[in-house]
């Protein structure tokens, strides 16, 4: 007789992916998807039981399904990708140096004058004349 | 970034102006403004000298011995006084720019 195929595994496996490769392009976009990676983790968590389903009726109900090899393998290639993961979100992201010489609240800001991209140098003091205050975000850039 | 600049209408109806800062050049800063929408100016501090005076120095951040700068938010306010930041140890976790109207509805 021939076996199924074992829908379970690859739709875990796919999930899995989908989890994994969703964070950049999607959930980072909203500080509350992205503070605490959830969204991607519950992916995670669903493309794992399936998996785990699927792996379970390859080996427990083999006469009816197919999947023992496939299923190991991605199972195997999914832990690797939830590891990346939370490798990425817990340990990538944050090297970047302490901010212990940042300049603290109550402290004066030191005045600068910069190009803007169009070129034109801009003042922070004539900034500060025009306006009730400056918000300044420094960012890493593309160099 | 892409929040503050959804916001920004709330800073300028506050009388608030808000500006960016990297070592990126500002040819680069203009092809960041067209692909992201960015409307507020990028500055461009291509030695890290305002980066440094700042304290937000990550040096050799991007390799090769180049300075970058930490992701890092201030609110100045008309006198020159710093009267909030954001110092995140977290490239993914930035200010929310409400945090940053909050404390401008402080001033």
């Amino acid at each position: 007789m021939k076996r199924k195929r074992n829908i379970l595994i690859w739709a875990g496996f796919v999930t899995v992916l989908a989890a994994f490769a969703s964070y950049i392009p999607l959930f980072a976009s909203f500080p509350a998807t992205r503070d605490f990676p959830w969204a991607n983790y519950l992916l995670f968590l669903i493309g794992g039981a399936l998996l785990a389903a699927g792996v379970r009726r390859a080996f427990h109900d083999s006469a009816q399904y197919r999947g023992k090899i496939s299923g190991s393998i991605l199972s195997a290639l999914s832990a690797l990708l939830l590891a990346f993961f939370v490798l990425g979100v817990t340990y990538f992201s944050k090297q970047i140096p302490p901010a212990r010489g940042a300049l603290r609240v109550g402290q004066k800001a030191p005045a600068f004058m910069l190009p803007d991209s169009a070129g034109k140098q801009v003042s922070s003091s004539d900034l500060l004349q025009n306006h009730r205050g400056l918000v300044l975000i420094f960012y890493r850039g593309y160099w | 970034m892409r929040g503050f600049e959804q916001h920004l209408n709330e800073f300028h109806q506050r009388g608030i102006e808000v500006v960016a800062v990297s070592v990126d050049s500002p040819g680069e800063s203009q092809k960041l403004c067209q692909s992201q929408g960015y409307t507020f100016p990028l500055l461009s501090d291509a030695k890290a000298e305002t980066i440094r005076q700042y304290g937000v120095l990550h040096a050799n951040g991007a390799g090769a011995g180049k300075d970058i700068a930490r992701p890092a938010e201030f609110l100045v306010d008309a006198a020159g006084t710093i009267r909030w930041e954001n110092l995140t140890d977290d490239i993914r976790v930035r200010a929310r720019p409400q945090s940053a109207l909050m404390a401008v509805d402080r001033l």
